[in-house]
């Protein structure tokens, strides 16, 4: 019963509050516009706009020293999830039943690898925010139920390997759920809200001629 | 709610704007802003991360902007944004932060955390949680025309003693001229020397140019108190002396925050384009390189470096120009470590200078400025900036580097200037 509505109804419902969710959200942002600049740009805010996008997926020269764990971790955890994501062979099997598209997925040796990288980074940021001074100050409940989750979806992920135990799929399904629902409404929206920030930062310093 | 509170919130709710909104939803806490700004980096004081400066702004984005904020606020489970919030971030704010925007080039998402920071300011100053120091110093601004109270007849003596050094004129309220020049008043009150500069380069170049007794102010206090409408006031007694005078071109002197209000924010302040262009004096005195008609004679052959004034340099765009123009007249120049737009900040700027509450604190974290000139030592460090040079000039001086010599570029250049540009 419980298997059959998180393959069902559950699902349905996660996909629309997420979708609607986050397309809400972003409308809600968008809808307050911002002031007119009247100043005369020096250079291109368009410009700016997009460099900034592609330069701050990496650390100024300056702030490599400072930043090496956020970045090794941050990359090592979000690669692997983007890797488990698209090239999980369950999940290329799923993405192929749900919408026709498929493609090679990773062979098993590399979900592993992915999965353990993916691990190590999360768990890395998690102790990093617990710890540091700075990040245990700044954090709050969200940063932890968004981590967590996260974390949750990962773990169960990895259990519903075991084939011959389904309901291990099912309760993954079920956290990546929940994880869907939460999405819209918590800071996991920085994964589509980066690139509006970046653009308008870059932009903004872009129309002065410097680098953002 | 007391008054004062909602006077800053109304303040801080005006602020909201699609930047705000974006940055607030993308940020993920993970505090690398921390270690591009100096207030921590020389305190290692968690709470000068530059994001948690922003706290009464996030405070009120998620109560009243976010679906669990508004739920937790409905259902009484969260904790609303108070007046003692507002006292409690005015420290962290006015004396924790110039505003120089390091910040803003680090984050991975893209924040421009100085952005938001000059909004919470706003909010600040509604409800009337600034320091004494600047809030008089804005007093002055609006009342004498000049935040340190330097009145027209001190630049008018400030003149004439100019004038009887460089035997030149030096022009004032001369309608039709080409450049109407602004000044800081620090640059008046402590470095006279560059009006004398500016008379003796603009003669050799042949440029049009004038003062203007009506108003000379280039500093704006309504930006560092974060008081739009005290910076609209101030930008419109600039752009009424400009008009006044009929001038295509101001001239922002050799003062950062000064050249990033009139130059980037004033139109926005005033709510129309300006009438009239606006260079840095590094801007014009470059364009004159390039056109040939800057010319100098000699070297200074000392070691040199120089400090990019933030507001100048990261927030406003003059990067290369005075690099340019020390290469005329330096031949040993050599740049600090961590220079350009990700230069460290004097400890001043932002209008922490005007804040004796801060100063304490500003000659503390002068010790990344230090950091950069004990990595080369240079005999003379250049700026662009007059509050930058007090700023820098106090801090060599409680860290007992006499050795290094402080110079304002266009005084530099004067003193190098090619007979044949006469």
């Amino acid at each position: 019963m419980f298997a059959q509505l998180v393959d069902g109804i559950f699902w349905d419902i996660a996909l629309w509050v997420f979708a609607l969710g986050v397309l809400w959200r972003i409308l809600s942002i968008f809808r307050v516009r911002n002031k007119p600049d009247y100043s005369v740009p020096r250079g291109s805010g368009l410009v700016g706009a997009i460099g900034a996008n592609l330069r701050r997926f990496m650390p100024r020269a300056e702030m490599v020293s400072r930043t090496r764990l956020h970045v090794v971790a941050g990359y090592l955890f979000h690669l692997g999830l983007f890797a488990l994501l698209l090239f999980a062979a369950p999940h290329v099997l799923f993405i192929e039943e749900q919408t026709g598209l498929g493609w090679t997925p990773m062979p098993y040796w590399a979900f592993i690898v992915a999965a353990q990288l993916a691990f190590i980074g999360l768990l890395l940021l998690w102790i990093h925010r617990v710890m540091h001074p700075v990040t245990r100050l700044i954090s709050d409940a969200d940063d932890h139920i968004a981590a967590i989750l996260t974390f949750v979806v990962m773990l169960t992920g990895c259990m519903a390997l075991i084939e011959e135990f389904d309901g291990l799929r099912v309760l993954h399904r079920f956290m990546v759920e929940l994880w869907l629902v939460y999405f819209p409404f918590s800071r996991l929206m920085h994964a589509f809200m980066f690139i509006p920030s970046r653009a308008f930062t870059g932009a903004w310093f872009g129309r002065r001629g410097v680098k953002a | 709610m007391s008054d004062r509170l909602t006077r800053g919130l109304e303040a801080m709710r005006a602020q909201m704007d699609t930047r705000v909104m974006s940055y607030m939803s993308s940020c993920v806490h993970c505090g690398i802003c921390a270690e591009a700004c100096l207030f921590y980096t020389e305190t290692g004081d968690a709470r000068y991360t530059p994001i948690y400066k922003t706290e009464p702004l996030r405070k009120l984005w998620r109560q009243e902007y976010t679906f669990w904020g508004k739920l937790a606020a409905s259902m009484g489970l969260s904790s609303k944004l108070a007046e003692q919030d507002l006292a409690d971030w005015e420290e962290l704010v006015y004396d924790g932060c110039t505003m120089c925007s390091r910040c803003s080039l680090v984050c991975p998402m893209g924040i421009d955390i100085a952005y938001m920071i000059r909004k919470v300011k706003e909010g600040l100053a509604a409800a009337g949680f600034s320091p004494e120091g600047l809030v008089e110093a804005g007093k002055r601004a609006v009342e004498i025309g000049s935040p340190m109270g330097v009145t027209l007849k001190t630049l008018q003596a400030t003149i004439r003693v100019q004038e009887k050094e460089t035997g030149l004129v030096i022009p004032l309220d001369v309608a039709g001229a080409d450049y109407l020049c602004l000044l800081s008043s620090g640059e008046v009150a402590g470095f006279p020397e560059f009006i004398g500069s500016l008379a003796k380069i603009f003669k050799a170049t042949g440029v049009s140019w004038t003062l203007s007794s009506e108003y000379f102010e280039a500093t704006n206090t309504g930006v560092q108190l974060g008081n739009s409408k005290m910076a609209a006031t101030l930008v419109e007694r600039v752009v009424a002396a400009a008009e006044k005078l009929q001038v295509k071109t101001v001239i922002s002197p050799e003062c950062g925050h000064a050249y990033s209000t009139i130059r980037w924010d004033a139109p926005n302040f005033i709510g129309r384009p300006l009438p009239f262009e606006v260079v840095h004096i590094m801007e014009l005195l470059d364009e004159l390189r390039s056109d040939g008609r800057l010319k100098t004679a000699g070297f200074a052959d000392e070691k040199l470096s120089y400090h990019d004034p933030c507001n100048a340099g990261r927030r406003g765009g003059v990067l290369d120009q005075p690099r340019k123009l020390l290469n005329m007249v330096a031949p040993n120049f050599v740049e600090l470590p961590e220079t350009g737009a990700m230069n460290w900040c004097c400890g001043g700027g932002g209008g922490v200078s005007s804040n004796e509450r801060a100063d304490a604190l500003r000659l503390k974290v002068f010790s990344a400025k230090k950091r950069q000139l004990d990595a080369v030592r240079p005999a003379a460090l250049v700026t662009a900036c007059s509050n930058c040079r007090h700023m820098l000039e106090d801090g060599l001086e409680e860290n007992e580097m006499h050795d290094i010599e402080l110079l304002g570029i266009t005084e530099l250049i004067a003193d190098h200037l090619a007979e044949e540009n006469s």
